[in-house]
Parts: C-alpha cells; sequence; structure tokens
C-alpha cells in the first residue's frame, strides 16, 4: 500500500464529523520524509481538527491514515506506539503542571520506551539544551513563560525521537516577545531536515519555511502547492481573498516575524 | 483557679491515654477512607456503568445517613449476621466507611478539574489510557482536591468523637467518664476541648507544609 520509499504519511479521503456538522470533507493529502508541510486558512477551516486526526487525538469517520506502512485508522492499530513516533506540539504546550521540566521530558522516555532513569536524562538533557532550556531543568511549566513553556513541550516532544513532528497552532496563544524565540527552534528543526506538518497563522514563517502549502477553508482543501505558488500566484479565487486579507491586515507592520531563510 | 488546675493535671494521664484512642482510629479511619475514596471516584468517572452506579449508590447512601447510625449499624446491627467488632475496630470501621464517601467526592471533584489537554498530551507522547490517567490525572486531582481534603482531615478528627457512643474510651469517651465521677462536667469538658484545639492546630500546620509544597504545581 505505500508508496515511494521516501513517502511518510499519507492521508486519503479523511472524513471527520461533528453530530450533523462535516469538518473535514475528503481530505487527502501525502506528506515525504524530511517535508515541512504548512496548512492555513481561516478559523473553523478545520485545520485543528485535521492535525488532531493526524495522530489519533480524534477519531474519524471516514478516510485512511497511513504511517510509513502502518495503517493509523486500522481497527486493531496499536494506537499508543504509533503515537509515540509522532510528536505533537499544541497551541496551549499542555506541559505536565505537576511535574518538573525535567519530568516532562523523561515520562515519556521511561513509561513509553522503558528506558533507564540514566538513559532518559541523557536525551532529555540533550533535547532541553537544544531548545536552549538547559538551566530550567529543576523548574515547574509554572515558573516558565509561555515561549519557555512551547519550548519545553516542543524538547518534551522530540526527546521520544519522533519520525514526524505535527504543530497546532504553536505560536498562537504567545505574546509577541515569545513568538521568535518558538519560530526560532522551530527554523532549525527544518534544517536539520525534521518531517514537519505546522497549522499556524504565522504565514510569513510559513512562506519562508514550508515545502509545500494546504489552504483550507470549511473542511476542504481548497488548494495545495509550493510556498510561492499559494502565496503569490494562487489558482484559486478562495486562496487569493485569503492570502490578500491577511496582507491587507499587515499593512503597516514593517518587521517580518518569520525572517527570511 | 488552682483547684482547676491540679483538677486537670490529675486528669490528664486518663485523657492522654484517651487521645492516644483518638488518633489510633483517626489515623485508621482517615487511610482507610483515603484508598477506598480514590476507588469509589475513580470508579465514579472511568468506570463501566455498573461500577459508575454502585460507587455513586455508595456515596449517596453514606452521606445520606448520619454517622452515628452507621456506627451503631457496624457495633450491634452487624453481630447479628455474625460479624463482631470491637469497638474500637467497630469505629475505625464505621468512620472509614463515612469519610470514604466524602473523600471521593473530593478526589472526583479534582479529577473532573483536569484540564482535558493534559490528557491529550499523555496520549500524544504515547502512554496508554490508564498511565496517563496513573501518572498524570490522578496526581494532579489529588493537588487540586488537597485544600478541600485538608478539611475532611480535620472534620474527621473531631467526629471520632462520637466513637464513645459505644463505649470506645476516646478522649471524649474518658471525659465523659471523670465528668460522671466528680461532678465537674464543666472542667473537663473545657479540658478536652483544649486538646482537640491542639491536635486540630498541629494537624493544620502540617497540611499547610503540604499544600505550600504542591501549591506550584498545579
Amino acid at each position: 500500500m505505500t508508496g515511494s520509499a521516501t513517502q511518510l504519511m499519507r492521508v486519503s479521503h479523511l472524513t471527520k464529523r461533528f453530530g450533523e456538522h462535516t469538518v473535514l470533507d475528503d481530505v487527502s493529502l501525502d506528506v515525504t520524509a524530511g517535508e515541512v508541510k504548512g496548512i492555513i486558512g481561516p478559523s473553523g477551516a478545520g485545520k485543528s481538527t485535521l492535525i488532531r486526526c493526524l495522530n489519533g487525538l480524534e477519531p474519524i469517520d471516514a478516510g485512511e491514515i497511513w504511517l510509513d506502512d502502518t495503517e493509523l485508522t486500522a481497527r486493531k492499530a496499536d494506537m499508543d506506539a504509533l503515537r509515540s513516533r509522532i510528536g505533537f506540539v499544541f497551541q496551549d504546550f499542555n506541559l505536565f503542571t505537576h511535574l518538573t521540566v525535567a519530568d516532562n521530558l523523561m515520562l515519556g522516555l521511561r513509561r513509553v520506551r522503558g528506558l533507564k532513569r540514566a538513559e532518559a536524562e541523557t536525551i532529555a538533557r540533550r533535547e532541553l539544551d537544544r531548545v536552549g532550556l538547559a538551566e530550567k531543568w529543576r523548574a515547574y511549566p509554572a515558573e516558565l513563560s509561555g515561549g519557555q513553556q512551547q519550548r519545553v513541550s516542543i524538547a518534551r516532544a522530540l526527546a521520544m525521537q519522533p519520525e514526524l513532528m505535527l504543530f497546532d497552532e504553536p505560536t498562537s496563544a504567545l505574546d509577541p516577545e515569545s513568538v521568535g524565540s518558538v519560530l526560532r527552534v522551530m527554523r532549525e528543526l527544518v534544517a536539520e531536515g525534521m518531517t514537519m506538518i505546522i497549522v499556524s497563522h504565522e504565514m510569513a514563517f510559513i512562506e519562508a519555511v514550508a515545502d509545500d502549502v494546504l489552504f483550507m477553508a470549511e473542511g476542504r482543501v481548497v488548494e495545495e502547492g509550493s510556498a510561492r505558488q499559494i502565496f503569490h500566484e494562487a489558482r484559486e479565487q478562495r486562496t487569493r481573498g485569503f492570502i490578500d486579507g491577511i496582507a491587507a491586515a499587515l499593512v503597516g507592520e514593517a518587521d517580518d516575524p518569520g525572517q527570511a531563510r | 483557679m488552682s483547684d482547676w488546675f491540679a483538677f486537670a493535671w490529675a486528669n490528664l494521664p486518663a485523657l492522654l491515654h484517651g487521645t492516644v484512642y483518638t488518633l489510633e482510629i483517626w489515623v485508621v479511619a482517615m487511610l482507610g477512607g483515603f484508598v477506598a475514596g480514590w476507588v469509589l471516584a475513580v470508579g465514579r468517572v472511568y468506570g463501566d456503568p455498573i461500577s459508575r452506579k454502585l460507587a455513586t449508590g455508595y456515596i449517596e447512601l453514606i452521606r445520606g445517613t448520619p454517622l452515628l447510625v452507621q456506627m451503631f449499624i457496624v457495633y450491634q446491627g452487624l453481630p447479628q449476621i455474625g460479624i463482631v467488632f470491637s469497638p474500637l475496630v467497630a469505629a475505625m470501621v464505621a468512620i472509614g466507611i463515612n469519610t470514604a464517601a466524602y473523600q471521593a467526592e473530593y478526589f472526583r471533584a479534582g479529577i473532573r478539574s483536569v484540564r482535558p489537554g493534559q490528557l491529550a498530551a499523555g496520549r500524544a507522547i504515547g502512554l496508554t489510557y490508564i498511565q496517563t490517567i496513573g501518572h498524570i490525572v490522578l496526581p494532579q486531582a489529588w493537588r487540586i482536591a488537597l485544600p478541600q481534603w485538608s478539611n475532611e482531615v480535620i472534620i474527621e478528627l473531631k467526629y471520632t468523637s462520637v466513637a464513645f457512643a459505644i463505649s470506645v474510651p476516646e478522649l471524649m469517651g474518658q471525659a465523659k467518664m471523670i465528668g460522671a465521677d466528680s461532678f465537674k462536667y464543666f472542667q473537663i469538658f473545657l479540658v478536652a476541648a483544649m486538646i482537640y484545639l491542639v491536635l486540630v492546630s498541629a494537624v493544620t500546620l502540617l497540611l499547610d507544609v503540604i499544600e505550600r509544597r504542591y501549591a506550584l504545581r498545579q
């Protein structure tokens, strides 16, 4: 069932309903290893629901999701094992509030991977250092700023050594000063070749890092293409309207939070 | 005044002997109620429909009837079906059964207050449902429930005094006996009340320390 050797995730004809309301309507997408895919669109387009479906946090009503050569949507799929291969970064961080930063990073390594404390600690310290917060090892989440919490949550996901990272509006809950530090960490992941799917309203950032961009509206993929195509040469009127609307809203904001690559 | 002190001093050994029983009943009942309370709370939130109904029924039954009635059922009712407890054990069992229902409700409220995102985050790193409950939801529920639970701990310390009614010679029981012998009810109950106050103050201090330690970690 798998396509080319580099294909990492395949989603076909995914449909998701909340009661009578269809939030995802026949969504298909492919992710190749090392690819960075951006998902943009207006609020209520189903972007967050889609990305939550991709690691099984939301059940789906129809369609298939494959990770490598394993079907997530199979009835007998070992979802816990599959989830541990997919990193997920939440809009509101969701660090475990009762645990130190260290234990946030080590919980999955110890309980899911079954590593000994010393082994888990080595990995956790390395990942925390990677997001530039090594000195916060003993801190509790409540002692960190929003941006720091989000970087720790990225480190927590990375500690599991995922094959794919999903980002659900990772900077939407942050104050403007914190956004840059989180985007910087994500940019380093892009440079390291991590496969990523990013739902975001940071248009400049998506345009700078994404290999491929999906524009969604009302639960459907309206248009998919290179960042250049979506942001500058969109075929669909709907896409152009969205991009132009954002651009108009940004007039007067001189600096570019994404900083060109 | 010096008479008063002499009277209190002379009877202090008996009262302190009773205090040992008071603390025994309290510690055993609270620990039993703690374990049973968590079982009931988890059963009520996560159980299948049958365990949910059983847990809810237990909690409603216990909260809907007086502790004193429960204690007499345990001490004088159960022997009719062949279950005989000493007064001390009967008091421990009855107060344990009683506090379990209240503790269960505080723990259940705690479980319900854990933010759903915490559960999602646990699942997202690959923890199983059970692991997520055990490592994330219950520890957080405990921290949320702690202030309410502290209240229950203190209330139960004072409720151990009903054990005198089934002739356990705990603090209240001793005071009542000394009062009956000496007719100095006013004096002896004042001394007993002061001992309860000292116990409750000590427990309150201890609970404050625990609450402060957990404050950052909610």
